[in-house]
């Protein structure tokens, strides 16, 4: 079974409306949408949900008003100024802030009066659906939650485990923006990263740091631009950029208006539009395909 | 007045926004930092070209164990929330990327064998770009948290009581909450299509979370559907700006120029932006 994960360091490069079109194209494989904090992909897919569990990702301090002696030793030795008193001496209130803290348990362990209460959260939940196009794990983070990492790895476990249990191949994973900890937990592993761009300046300087962390983690890389058109001068750009680290590019696909009818009507672009960037989705999927061996 | 760019869904153009906004500004005379917070792929200095006078590496302390001292005794791994250190067979071995810096191990070793050194996870860069001040950080290839170095990126603004616009990071996650935390008014930048939506309803879930004033911008607001707009509209949430699509400022973006630049008309869009920014967070204040 292989592994397939679409990145593309920039935001908006068009991540989520590929991987839409590859669930059509794909055959016998598992969706995973990756990008937890902003899942989209459930959009286009319409999912009937089968399994939906609670994830905890980290547990959160609170102070037990009756034990504290207001000592401040908690305020002191936090390093995420999470934890005020408020008050005048005499009479001093500590509180824990839920969103400044991150769990690391250091009030908990130092407080002489045990009176700081250290559990797990619910933070977030995760599904197994069914789609018209296939099985789709995702995953929703709770509002202003952390340890988006650890539910990244939890929705790709279970994607692998799901395609197992059902004889599939493939999992796609639609990951997210950025270099940090969701995408660093998305691309650990996987057999062939893709990555999105765009023919602009920021596309590729995003493109840039997000090929050296592939690199770093000695994931096979390949790129597409999407919306080439839109600057054919800065597209050749990149090509040449790509040819020079040795970055193979796989797809060119060109700006078109299909794109968001196609979200519009809740459907893949090559389910939505026969035309030409239809082909060279598909163009690009069959590539893809080659790559992954 | 400190103002946050921030948006659910990437690529909706915050850096466009934040970029343009704090130019105008500049230009009235405003004493004005532009805080770029995105660490993970900062891309504000492309548009601003700033004049990078300091760069400071980044770091945080992780624990340095000295095995003569060390007994073996396993409380470290105990606290540890993030197994950055554990105990086997009393021996320790400790994963700096993982750690956090909460400085736990060293806290409660009873024989004081854990020492703090620091750690480099990036760099952050001041400078000054058009008459406004300028700070970045650029997060290390293969880091993990983004957190602390948005820290330090906030912590190194300069001191004053000029306006200041931060680029947030996309998402909803810790690293977007370390960079609106502090703000006067979110500007939350997004598109009327249905990603858009659903990740503006997200977003405005956090910034709600947060009790920060705030107000919306839709870009390329003639492309997609209505669902946007009748979302703020029963929600109450102020729409400040609407930027309809346009090939130029597409254009000029890719090259890396400011739209106001690009298409002076432009300019008052993004005075009027500011104006209904002031004057929503007066109201709200």
């Amino acid at each position: 079974m292989k592994e397939l994960v679409v990145i593309s360091g920039k935001g908006g490069t068009g991540k989520t409306s590929l991987v839409a079109s590859f669930s059509t194209l794909a055959e016998r494989k598992v969706l995973a949408d990756c990008d937890v904090d902003a899942a989209d992909l459930w959009l286009i897919l319409e999912p009937r949900i089968l399994r939906r569990k609670p994830f905890s990702g980290s547990k959160k301090a609170e102070i037990i008003e009756e034990k504290c002696t207001a000592c401040g030793r908690c305020e002191e030795v936090c390093r995420f100024e999470a934890i005020r008193g408020t008050g005048p001496p005499e009479d001093r209130v500590y509180r824990v802030d839920p969103i400044g803290c991150e769990g690391c348990g250091v009030c908990f362990y130092i407080c002489p009066e045990k009176a700081i209460d250290f559990q797990e959260r619910i933070n977030g939940e995760w599904f197994i659906s069914e789609t018209r196009n296939g099985p789709l794990v995702h995953a929703k983070l709770g509002i202003a939650e952390e340890n988006s990492g650890k539910l990244v790895t939890l929705v790709r476990k279970e994607a692998k485990h799901l395609a197992e249990e059902r004889g599939l191949d493939l999992v796609i994973i639609d990951g997210s923006p950025g270099i940090g900890c969701p995408v660093i937990a998305s691309v650990t592993g996987a057999d062939l990263a893709l990555v999105v761009t765009e023919p602009t300046l920021s596309g590729q300087h995003d493109l840039e740091r997000v090929t050296k962390l592939t690199a770093h983690f000695g994931i096979p890389t390949v790129v597409c631009i999407n919306k080439y058109d839109l600057n054919p001068q800065m597209s050749a750009v990149i090509e040449g950029w790509a040819r020079e680290v040795g970055l193979k590019v796989v797809g060119r696909v060109r700006y078109d208006p299909a794109v968001t009818k196609a979200q519009i009507m809740r459907a893949s672009l090559v389910e939505y539009t026969g035309g030409k960037i239809a082909e060279e989705v598909r163009s690009l999927w069959r590539h893809i395909v080659y790559e992954l061996g | 007045m400190k103002i946050a760019v921030a948006s659910g869904k990437g690529g909706t153009g915050k850096t466009t926004v934040a970029t343009n906004l704090a130019s105008v500004m500049a230009e009235e005379g405003q004493k004005l930092v532009y805080i770029d917070c995105d660490v993970e792929e900062p891309n504000g200095h492309i548009f601003l070209k700033p004049a990078i006078r300091r760069r400071i590496p980044a770091g945080i302390p992780i624990p340095q164990v000295d095995t003569e001292k060390c007994t073996g005794c396993g409380l470290c791994g105990q606290i540890c929330q993030y197994s950055a250190i554990v105990v086997i067979n009393k021996r320790v071995l400790t994963f700096p990327q993982l750690c956090n810096g909460c400085g736990g191990c060293s806290l409660i070793c009873p024989v004081g064998a854990i020492k703090e050194v620091p750690r480099q996870i990036g760099v952050v860069e001041v400078g000054t770009a058009d008459g406004m001040d300028f700070v970045q950080g650029f997060l290390a290839i293969g880091e993990v948290r983004a957190t602390p170095l948005i820290k330090k990126v906030k912590g190194s603004a300069p001191p004053g009581e000029g306006i200041s616009i931060v680029d947030a990071p996309p998402g909803t996650s810790c690293p977007v909450i370390e960079s609106v935390k502090g703000a006067d008014f979110v500007v939350l930048v997004t598109e009327p299509t249905p990603f858009g939506l659903n990740d503006l309803k997200l977003a405005v879930g956090m910034i709600r979370e947060l009790s920060i004033p705030f107000g919306v911008v839709i870009n390329r607001s003639n492309v997609g559907d209505e669902e946007v707009k009748r979302y703020c509209q029963t929600e109450g949430i102020k729409i400040l700006l609407e930027i309809p699509e346009d090939r130029q400022v597409a254009e000029a973006y890719s090259r890396g120029e400011l739209a106001i630049n690009a298409l002076p008309e432009y300019r008052s869009r993004f005075r009027q932006l500011f104006k209904s920014v002031e004057r929503n967070f007066k109201g709200k204040g």
